[in-house]
């Protein structure tokens, strides 16, 4: 968190909103431990991260979702699965929670 | 409205223990709802998770989970029950960086305090003799202090808990038994002294002259660090912090105290046809 607080900072003093995202739990391999947290301005600006890369594209979307569209948090889950609703997964097989919200608190 | 997270952004800046905790699963109303927790004396919270029962028993498992430095994922009833799992709250601790204090301005300091940096550490390095302890011999340090260790130790030794270090690099008894004997009166998780397998064994004797039981030598990680072939500084830094990182982890690491032979094979003789 502490890495991506002068981005949210200066976005917010430059009148844009913000999504919050953090992977809450993470399940067999993953590159980022929970708490791992990644910041997006309305603006689509992205500061920090919650994998190795993998998923960051699809966490882009969700937190541009959740500002522009609903307003609403959302937990979203990655990972391999046979399910086809994970469209997007992590190469090393785990899986991963990220709780994304509006930075309205 | 942010004023939850400005406390939570400022207290996170100035290295201060705050607690985040957060529905993150549950009824739609309640999703998202944050209870922020700082230690006492008193305990101050913010927010709200909904419900005060709630709010009181999930306050107490993030002060613990903030003591241990720790982050998860906890179930709860719509009122704290424990055994219902109607709510997920995730509970973020943000604990001040841990800290590493390394006695003896040598060498493999400066490699040392570069690697602890590397994973997060405050480091201090400590030594009494003000040419070798500068500040410019160790830009990468936090402080640079200038003392006995013992003496050190006695201002700060009630600082240190399980997440933090103590490495004794000066292998010299007159620096290294009172550094030890003082860091054996702290609650370090990590206790580590650099040295021959003959300065070990001649160091334990000292230390059991100065008083220091069998549960205080087993405490010490001596030859410290894991049994990886380190040469260099950089090297025995890396076989020190992954050392620290098992110890925590409780995982079965190779630790060079737990073995027998030189701590560094003949790399020529290795090298020879046999």
């Amino acid at each position: 968190m502490k890495e991506i607080l002068a981005d949210i900072d200066r976005w917010r003093s430059e009148g844009k909103r913000v999504a919050v995202a953090r992977v809450v739990a993470l399940e067999g391999s993953g590159p980022r431990l929970p708490g791992a947290a990644m910041a997006v301005s309305e603006a689509g600006e992205v500061a920090g991260s919650v994998s190795g890369g993998c998923v960051e594209g699809a966490v882009v979307t969700e937190a541009l979702e959740v500002l522009n569209e609903t307003g609403r948090p959302k937990l979203c889950t990655f990972g391999y699965s046979d399910d086809e609703a994970f469209a997007v997964g992590l190469t090393c097989g785990g899986t991963i929670r990220v709780f994304v919200e509006p930075l309205d608190w | 409205m942010s004023e939850l997270y400005d406390v939570l952004a400022s207290a996170i800046r100035s290295a201060q223990p705050v607690a985040l905790a957060e529905v993150v699963e549950g009824p739609d109303e309640a999703l998202g709802a944050k209870l922020l927790v700082r230690p006492g004396p008193p305990v101050q919270s913010l927010g709200s998770l909904g419900d005060a029962d709630l709010d009181r028993v999930v306050t107490r498992d993030a002060l613990g989970e903030l003591a241990a430095g720790l982050t998860a994922s906890r179930h709860y009833g719509l009122h704290g029950e424990a055994r219902a799992r109607d709510l997920t709250v995730f509970i973020e601790s943000f604990a001040p960086p841990p800290r590493m204090i390394i006695f003896g301005a040598v060498d493999f300091t400066a490699a040392l305090a570069k690697v602890a940096k590397i994973l997060g550490y405050r480091v201090t390095v400590c030594d009494a003799r003000p040419v070798f302890a500068t500040a410019a011999r160790f830009p990468m340090a936090d402080d640079v202090v200038v003392a006995w260790p013992d003496k050190h130790l006695a201002e700060v030794g009630h600082l240190l808990g399980p997440r933090d270090a103590v490495c004794v690099l000066t292998h010299d008894p007159k620096f290294d038994v009172p550094a030890i004997v003082a860091g054996l009166t702290t609650q370090v998780g990590y206790l580590g002294a650099m040295g021959s397998r003959r300065t070990t064994d001649d160091r334990a004797a000292r230390l059991r002259e100065a008083g220091v039981d069998d549960a205080g030598l087993a405490r010490v990680m001596g030859p410290i660090g894991l049994d990886i072939g380190a040469r260099t500084p950089e090297e025995t830094a890396v076989a020190i912090c992954a050392e620290m990182i098992a110890m925590r982890t409780g995982k079965d690491a190779p630790s060079l105290r737990d073995r027998e032979g030189p701590i560094h094979r003949d790399l020529i003789s290795q090298e020879r046809p046999s």
